[in-house]
């Protein structure tokens, strides 16, 4: 996030897009209420399914799955038109302008309807709310970059908030809601094939010879390695051994069966968790890691605040806390890693990672809390991000046309499926699917279907339907909802038994390598 | 700013705050019940009665706004007495079951109780036939009949969640609370703001007493919010988890996952030792024999097919320091940077 999570009470206007708020981010949907109930901010929602916050909302907008593009240049287009934009701010700080003008000049309200079935008149009058009062600030998720055109929606959306002077101030800000507690952490990390911790480039060759000096060896390569989504694929071919820890992708990657196929071509492979995972079954070794409530350490949460984890319990059995697996590996391989506390890690990250210079222990237990970029010990941190001026120097504007999703209905496969979580559950449900608590709430899967549909297809609520792709077949119970609209069908993932990903596209955003899971073409049928 | 005297003491309050908080912000201390600081004052319980000069009744504090010039009065024989008239009809209707209710040691009213002395209650109502009613979710218990109807659970569930869930209603036999289970998502606000044992939770059979068990302060392990959490520990085993009323970014809100999800810790399933695969079957085996056959593996693969054969993933719900040291160890060990995680799942 740009902003921090308080900032969204001081919003004028919140639009919120790609993001169940209520059950993915609880805590973030309590603020955006106090915003709209106790402050008087106006909200706007824009997403295919009729989600709670659309109950509190002032303009929803539903437009067609993958049609994210289309319809903030139709914003775009009206502010430009009726010159709602914040001009002094564009002059000043940013750069493209005249190519953003150019690109969205077609986009009418009328020819973004086609493409994105939303009323001209609601492009419209979405656009003068976003740019009638400011601060305002942007939410998503992984509705808006699950999509082969991911970073072009984010690049859109960053364009939008731009366009009214909306980055860089108090109560504005484009903020991704990040869906796993470390996920911003373990990017800030390097856990990434392309960066060294704080985004140092492995190409960069000053940055290498840093990190070699100070992890005291002689080369590091300076070619970046795979993604996740890129690695799979090459099991048995390129990639003859695989190290595991902590994920499960046999759940949440997309076309599951393929990826079955493919860990089966492996030489080797090492999975490392608290559970015996779906993935861990096709392991050759198995290693017991130590759970959140075991281990001191830190996370990073989406707003970019490091904050601690304490540990309040004893370890089962041997399971060990994961960095000392990883320094016995290392060991073993000649190279000690002597690290008697997760502390001595963090004064080693602080030392060779600008952004999280300032950012130790002791600061924390005192502070609460620190929000990188933190480069010195008497530095506040940063909350938010951009204000003076960009981390590029100019705020660029992205033109960006209209591209259509991988996968569309055909009269095979004449629904659109898309994914995401239920409140009671996370993930693929290594932690909230083995405990009796939340599984006394949410103990199996249920697919929404528009009741349209449910009628054409003589489904009743509460029955079972087969779903199948050009990649799988799954069977789920299903609920008779106006949450989706007609022609589409939603699955939660995080269910083994009936995985989602079963049927899901493999397809990439070219840049970001991220999946398609927001977008594929299905069949519906009674079980 | 607003010129008032409390007690005596001459004191300066921002406009429109009310008088409880200007005696507060001079370390006044005015008894309250119903009120909450992250809540709307509720006035249903009367404990914060003040006097004030040339008023012929005593008002409430939480509620009532600074004057300009008036002298409040918030100790005296009177207001005494009302205190505990309050609590004795409080009491009236509300049991002593203090040894088995798992709010005694840390319930407001029990508190109050032993501070203003009421020994004797005249005047007990009968007690409710059904003390433990139906609640709208299977996490939280309803004891009916300990219920004071503060109503801070009917204001939380609004203005901290957002669901609008509780509101208050007829019962069979008087006034209750009641919870519609479409809008309940679960969150347990309504038992972190319950000051007496009326909403507890409804989890497994463990008992103890707050001053059995150590708060630990950690961050909630599951959306990348980030919310602190207060882990109650006691005999190395969680027994409840509440929020840090004053850590950002959650401010004391918890949602399901964070207050409820963590019975996983305690699972059979969980992995307690190494396995090795031998011919399609695991087995237990040692730290040393695991790691051994590891890095021999690992060794194996890079001279044979070179350094790039290996790949990470890498983990978004370990702490930073397991990720630092992962890609460490690939980067610096096995010399490739094919190393990621699910950022992109």
């Amino acid at each position: 996030m740009t902003n921090p999570v308080k900032d969204i009470l001081k919003s004028k206007v919140i639009l919120v897009t790609g993001t169940n708020t209520t059950e993915n981010h609880p805590i973030i949907a309590n603020y955006i209420y106090e915003a709209v109930t106790k402050y008087g901010a106006k909200l706007i929602v824009v997403d295919p399914r009729k989600i709670k916050l659309v109950d509190i909302c002032h303009l929803w907008l539903r437009p067609k799955i993958g049609t994210d593009v289309a319809w903030i240049n139709g914003l775009m287009h009206v502010i430009i038109r009726e010159a709602l934009q914040a001009q002094p701010y564009i002059d000043e700080r940013t750069t493209g302008f005249e190519e953003l003008k150019q690109c969205v000049e077609k986009y009418s309200p009328s020819y973004v309807s086609k493409i994105t079935g939303i009323s001209a008149q609601d492009i419209e009058a979405a656009a003068r709310l976003y740019a009638s009062e400011h601060p305002a600030s942007i939410l998503y998720t992984m509705g808006i970059t699950q999509h082969t055109s991911g970073t072009n929606n984010v690049k859109s959306l960053a364009s939008l908030a731009m366009l009214c002077g909306n980055v860089g101030v108090e109560g504005g800000g484009v903020n991704p809601l990040r869906g796993q507690n470390n996920v911003q952490g373990a990017c800030d990390m390097g856990g990434l094939p392309n960066v060294f911790s704080g985004y140092q480039p492995v190409t960069d060759e000053a940055v290498r010879q840093k990190f070699q000096k100070a992890w005291n060896i002689q080369s590091l390569s300076g070619k970046p390695g795979m993604t996740v989504t890129e690695m799979i694929p090459e099991a048995g071919n390129k990639i003859k051994a695989l190290y595991i820890m902590g994920e499960n992708p046999l759940l949440s990657d997309a076309d599951l069966t393929h990826v079955e196929h493919l860990f089966t071509k492996l030489d080797f492979m090492v999975v490392q968790d608290i559970f015996f995972t779906e993935t861990a079954k096709y392991a050759d070794v198995v290693l017991p890691s130590a759970c959140f409530a075991e281990k001191e350490g830190t996370f990073t949460n989406t707003e970019r605040k490091v904050l601690r984890v304490r540990k309040a319990l004893e370890a089962p059995g041997e399971a060990m806390e994961d960095y000392r697996i990883i320094a016995e590996i290392a060991k073993r391989m000649g190279f000690p890693m002597n690290y008697k506390t997760p502390s001595e890690i963090m004064d080693e990250i602080n030392s060779v990672t600008p952004s999280y210079a300032g950012i130790q222990y002791d600061r924390l237990d005192k502070e609460g809390s620190l929000t990188w970029p933190c480069p010195t010990k008497d530095h506040p941190g940063t909350p938010i991000l951009h204000i003076s001026q960009f981390s590029r120097g100019k705020g660029l504007f992205s033109p960006i046309e209209y591209q259509p999703s991988a996968e569309v209905t055909d009269p095979e496969y004449p629904f659109i499926l898309t994914t995401g979580r239920v409140h009671a559950h996370y993930h693929t449900g290594t932690m909230t699917r083995k405990g009796n608590a939340l599984n006394r709430i949410c103990s199996e899967a249920i697919a929404e279907l528009n009741e349209n549909d449910a009628a054409t297809l003589q489904i009743t609520d509460g029955s079972y339907v087969n779903i199948t792709s050009r990649r799988g077949r799954v069977k789920m119970k299903v609920s008779v909802a106006d949450t989706v609209d007609k022609g589409v069908i939603f699955l939660p993932f995080h269910f083994a038994e009936s995985a989602a990903n079963k049927l899901t596209n493999t397809a990439l955003d070219p840049i970001s390598k991220i999946p398609e899971f927001k977008v594929c073409a299905v069949h519906v049928e009674r079980a | 700013m607003v010129r008032l005297t409390i007690d005596g003491k001459e004191v300066m309050a921002a406009e429109k705050s009310t008088i409880l908080e200007a005696a507060r912000s001079v370390g006044i201390k005015i008894p309250t019940l119903c009120f909450h600081e992250k809540l709307h004052p509720i006035g249903s319980c009367r404990m914060c009665v003040v006097e004030i000069v040339g008023f012929t009744e005593p008002v409430t504090a939480c509620d009532t706004q600074v004057i300009e010039g008036i002298s409040v009065t918030t100790q005296s024989e009177t207001l005494f007495r009302m205190r505990q008239e309050t609590l004795k009809l409080l009491l009236s209707n509300h049991p002593l079951d203090c040894p088995i209710c798992s709010k005694a040691g840390e319930c407001t009213l029990q508190d109050l109780v032993y501070e203003f002395g009421v020994t004797q209650v005249e005047n007990r109502l009968p007690a409710i036939s059904k003390p433990i009613a139906p609640y709208a979710t299977p996490m939280i218990q309803y004891w009916r009949s300990r219920c004071i109807l503060c109503l801070r659970c009917v204001s939380a569930c609004r203005e901290l969640t957002g669901a609008y869930a509780i509101s208050c209603g007829k019962g069979e036999d008087g006034p209750t609370i009641t919870v519609d289970p479409d809008k309940c998502v679960s969150c347990g606000q309504c038992v972190q703001v319950c000051p007496v044992g009326a909403l507890v939770e409804n989890k497994h059979p463990d008992r103890w007493r707050p001053w059995d068990i150590q708060k630990i302060r950690t961050t909630c392990p599951y959306c990348g919010v980030g919310c602190q959490q207060f882990l109650h520990v006691k005999d190395n085993k969680i027994v409840s988890v509440t929020g840090v009323e004053d850590g950002e970014p959650n401010m004391g809100r918890l949602c399901v996952k964070g207050r409820f999800g963590y019975d996983f810790i305690y699972s059979e399933e969980r992995l307690k030792t190494p396995l090795i695969r031998e011919n399609g079957v695991f087995r237990e085996a040692s730290w040393d024999e695991a790691l051994d056959l590891v890095a021999d593996k690992f060794k194996k693969i890079i001279s044979e097919d070179g350094p790039d054969a290996l790949a990470g993933v890498s983990c978004a719900r370990s702490i930073n320091e397991d990720s630092y040291n992962m890609q460490k160890l690939f980067r610096a060990v096995f010399k490739t940077n094919n190393i990621d995680h699910c950022a992109r799942t």
